[in-house]
C-alpha cells in the first residue's frame, strides 16, 4: 500500500515553546488515522503543517507524493480540510455555502446539492448557516470539505459539541467516506470515537508522538488487568483482602472511596467467585482497559482535551 | 430569510462529470454581494444614511436661502417711503408691513415674527428697533436702514455721490447648495461602503477562518481581491446612481453638465483608494469592533476635513492643506466640477491619478500587515 502522508522529523517552535518536537508519521492510502493528544500536545500544529497551512521549521512532509509547503495549487484539489469552527460565509444558506465552496473547484451546483443530500441537509438547504444546529453545521462543514471529491480528508474534531445521537449518525458518515477509499485523518476529543473509527492512532504529547498503533493493540499492550467494582458497604476492605487472599485470587489496588469498592486483577474469575460467594455483587462492574487507560499511562494525565 | 417548509427533495442524480462548470470568481462575487444585500446594518450605513443626510442637508440649506427681512413701518417714515418710491429693486430684501402700532410691532419683533421696526423719532432721527436673535438678519436690517439714512443725507446735501459701491456675488448665480452637497455626501457614502466592505470582509473572514479555508482552495489571491473590488465598485456605482436621481429631483434641482459621466471613473478610482484604507484597518484589526473604531476614526475626520459635509471654500488655508492629503478631496472637488460646473477631463484625470496613487501606497502598507490567521 502506498503512503498518503509521510512526515519525517518535523519541528515547529513558537518563541520559547517547542510546539512540535520531531514528529515522524506515515498514513497509508485508504487508512482511517487518528491523531490524539491533550490541548497543547502539538496536534493542531502538526495537523496545520500536514495540511500546508504552516511551514515546519525542520523536517519533511509529503502528501500524495507532493510537498504541501509552499502552497501547492496542484495538491489542493486532492485534499479536503474540515474546520473545527464553523468557517462559513456570512448571511448565506447551507445550499449557497456549499455551492460557493464547490465553485472554488470548478464544480457545478448540481454536484454541490448532491453532497448536501449525502450529509442529510437537503431539508435545511435554505437555512442560514448561523441559524443551523451544531450537528447541522458540522455536517455542512464536512460536506464542504468533501464537495470536490478529495482523496485525502482532514477532519478536526468533527463531533465536538454534538449530542450522542448526532455523533453516532456522523460516525456512519465518516465510515462511509473512508469506505469509499479515501484516506481520513481525524483529531478528536473522544477516545471512544477514535477506538471505534480509526484503523490506527498516534498519541501525542509535548510535541512528540508517544505511541502509534491500532487502538485494540495499544489497549492490549498496556496490561491485561481488568477493573472490578462493586457497591461500597457490602464488604470492608480488610475483609475483602482476607477472603481474596484465602482463596488465592490475585489482586492489586484494592480500595474503597465510600461509594465503590474497586480492585484490579489479571484474573477476574477467582475474584468474582469470592464476591459471588459472599453475595456481594450489587452494582458489579467489570471493565477492561480502554484507550483512555492507554492515554493515561502514556501521558500521565486524563484525556480531557 | 427563514427556513422554508419544503417537501423532501428526491435524490438528485449524480451530476455527470464535466456537465456543469462553476467559476470561483463568480462564486466569491456572489457571496460578497449577498453578504452586503442581506446585512441590514451595512445597507443602512452605506445607502440609507447618506441619502438621509442628502435629504436633510438639502432641505435645511434650501430653507436658509431666503434672506428676506421683515420690517414694520410704524406711522409714516419719509426716508423709507422716498427710497421705496425712487429705488425699487434695491430694497428687494425688505418686506415692509404697515398698519401696526408701535406696541404691537415691538411685540412682534420680540417674538421673532418681525425682524425690525422703523419709525421716525424727534428731530429727524430714524428709530430702528431690531432683535439680535438672528444675527444675520439683524445685521442685514441694520445695514439696509443705515444705507437708507446715508442715501437720504447725501440727497439732502445735493452733492453728487463721490464713491459708489458696485458689489456682486462671487458665485455663479446658479450655484445651489445641492451642487456641493451631492458630491460631498456621495463621497462620504462611497468611503463608508468601500472602507467597511474591505475591512469587514478581511476581519470576519479571518476570524471565522474563512480566509484559511480559501487558502486551502485552489484559487488565487487575485480572484479574491478581484471579486471584492467588483462588488465594492458595484455598490459605489449604485450609490452614485441613487444620489444623482435624488439630487436631480425637482425639489433639489441639480442640473448635470456635459461631462457629468466622468464622475463614474472618479468614483471607481476613489472606491479603490477607500478599499485600500479598509485593507489596512482590516489587516491591523483583530475584531470587527476594533476595525469599526479605526474606520470611523478615519472616515469621520476625513469627511469633515475633506469637505464632505461643509464646503471648504472658506476654510483656513492650513485646513485646505490637510484636506489635500486625504483621498476624499480628490473625489469631491472634481466630482463637483464635472457634475454641475462644466468641468471635464482636465479636472478629473489628475484626481484619478492621485487616487490610484493612494491605492498603490496603502495596498502596499496593507500587504505588509496582512495575516491569513489571527493566531
Amino acid at each position: 500500500m502506498s503512503e498518503a502522508i509521510t512526515a519525517d522529523g518535523i519541528r515547529k517552535r513558537y518563541g520559547d515553546v517547542q510546539a512540535v518536537d520531531g514528529v515522524s508519521l506515515s498514513v497509508a492510502t485508504g487508512e482511517f488515522y487518528g491523531l490524539l493528544g491533550p490541548n497543547g500536545a502539538g496536534k493542531t500544529t502538526t495537523l496545520e503543517i500536514l495540511e500546508g497551512i504552516r511551514e515546519a521549521d525542520e523536517g519533511r512532509v509529503e502528501l500524495l507524493g507532493l510537498s504541501p509547503w509552499p502552497r501547492n495549487p496542484k495538491l489542493l484539489p486532492r485534499i479536503g480540510v474540515q474546520f473545527q469552527a464553523s468557517a462559513f460565509f456570512n448571511k448565506l444558506t447551507a445550499r449557497e455555502t456549499i455551492r460557493t465552496f464547490a465553485s472554488f473547484y470548478g464544480i457545478g451546483p448540481r454536484a454541490a446539492d448532491a453532497m448536501l443530500e449525502r450529509v442529510g441537509l437537503t431539508e435545511s438547504a435554505n437555512v442560514l448557516t448561523d441559524k443551523m444546529s451544531g450537528g447541522q453545521a458540522q455536517r455542512l462543514s464536512i460536506a464542504c470539505a468533501l464537495v470536490h471529491d478529495p482523496e485525502l480528508v482532514f477532519l478536526d474534531e468533527p463531533t465536538t459539541g454534538l449530542d450522542p445521537q448526532a455523533r453516532r449518525n456522523l460516525w456512519d458518515l465518516l465510515r462511509d467516506i473512508n469506505a469509499e477509499g479515501r484516506t481520513v485523518v481525524l483529531t478528536t476529543h473522544y477516545l471512544d470515537e477514535a477506538e471505534v473509527l480509526c484503523d490506527r492512532v498516534s498519541v501525542m504529547d509535548h510535541g512528540k508522538v508517544l505511541k502509534t498503533g491500532a487502538p485494540a493493540a495499544l489497549v492490549r499492550e498496556i496490561d491485561d488487568t481488568v477493573r472490578v467494582r462493586i457497591e461500597s458497604g457490602l464488604l470492608t476492605v480488610d475483609r475483602a483482602r482476607e477472603l481474596l487472599t484465602a482463596a488465592g485470587a490475585e489482586h492489586t489496588n484494592l480500595e474503597d472511596d465510600g461509594v465503590t469498592l474497586a480492585l484490579s486483577t489479571a484474573e477476574p474469575g477467582p475474584v468474582l467467585a469470592v464476591l459471588a460467594e459472599q453475595n456481594a455483587l450489587r452494582g458489579l462492574e467489570v471493565r477492561g482497559a480502554t484507550l483512555e487507560d492507554v492515554f493515561l499511562q502514556l501521558t500521565g494525565r486524563e484525556y480531557r482535551a | 430569510m427563514t427556513a422554508t417548509e419544503r417537501p423532501p427533495a428526491t435524490a438528485p442524480a449524480p451530476a455527470p462529470a464535466g456537465e456543469e462548470k462553476a467559476n470561483a470568481f463568480v462564486g466569491l462575487s456572489r457571496v460578497m454581494l449577498l453578504g452586503f444585500l442581506r446585512d441590514k446594518g451595512t445597507l443602512f450605513f452605506t445607502l440609507a444614511l447618506p441619502l438621509m443626510f442628502l435629504l436633510l442637508f438639502g432641505v435645511i440649506s434650501k430653507g436658509g436661502g431666503t434672506s428676506h427681512v421683515k420690517v414694520a413701518e410704524v406711522g409714516q417714515v419719509k426716508v423709507l417711503d422716498d427710497a421705496l418710491a425712487h429705488a425699487e429693486g434695491a430694497l428687494d430684501a425688505l418686506e415692509i408691513t404697515k398698519d401696526l402700532n408701535e406696541a404691537d410691532a415691538l411685540a412682534k419683533v420680540k417674538k421673532g415674527d418681525l425682524d425690525g421696526l422703523v419709525m421716525e423719532g424727534p428731530d429727524g432721527t430714524l428709530v430702528l428697533r431690531f432683535s439680535q436673535a438672528d444675527q444675520v438678519k439683524s445685521s442685514t436690517v441694520q445695514g439696509i436702514v443705515n444705507s437708507l439714512v446715508q442715501g437720504a443725507n447725501q440727497a439732502a446735501s445735493n452733492a453728487p455721490a463721490k464713491y459708489t459701491l458696485d458689489s456682486s456675488k462671487v458665485e455663479d448665480d446658479s450655484t445651489k447648495p445641492i451642487q456641493y452637497l451631492t458630491p460631498g455626501l456621495l463621497a462620504y457614502a462611497v468611503a463608508m461602503g468601500a472602507v467597511y466592505g474591505a475591512s469587514f470582509t478581511l476581519v470576519t473572514w479571518r476570524k471565522k477562518r474563512v480566509l484559511r479555508r480559501l487558502r486551502l482552495a485552489p484559487i488565487s489571491a487575485g480572484t479574491i481581491v478581484g471579486a471584492r473590488v467588483l462588488v465594492s465598485v458595484l455598490v459605489a456605482l449604485a450609490q452614485t446612481g441613487l444620489f444623482l436621481i435624488v439630487a436631480q429631483a425637482d425639489y433639489f434641482g441639480l442640473e448635470l453638465t456635459g461631462n457629468w459621466w466622468l464622475v463614474l471613473p472618479l468614483v471607481v478610482c476613489a472606491t479603490l483608494a477607500f478599499m485600500s484604507i479598509g485593507l489596512v484597518t482590516g489587516s491591523l484589526a483583530k475584531t470587527e469592533e476594533s476595525a469599526n473604531g479605526m474606520n470611523q476614526l478615519i472616515i469621520l475626520p476625513m469627511s469633515f476635513l475633506g469637505g464632505a459635509f461643509i464646503p471648504l471654500d472658506f476654510a483656513p488655508s492650513w485646513l485646505q492643506d490637510i484636506s489635500r492629503a486625504l483621498p476624499l478631496r480628490y473625489l469631491i472637488v472634481p466630482a463637483k466640477s464635472v457634475l454641475s460646473q462644466g468641468g471635464g477631463l482636465a479636472e478629473a484625470l489628475p484626481a484619478m491619478g492621485i487616487l490610484l496613487g493612494f491605492t498603490a501606497v496603502l495596498s502596499a502598507v496593507a500587504w505588509r500587515f496582512f495575516n491569513w490567521d489571527d493566531a
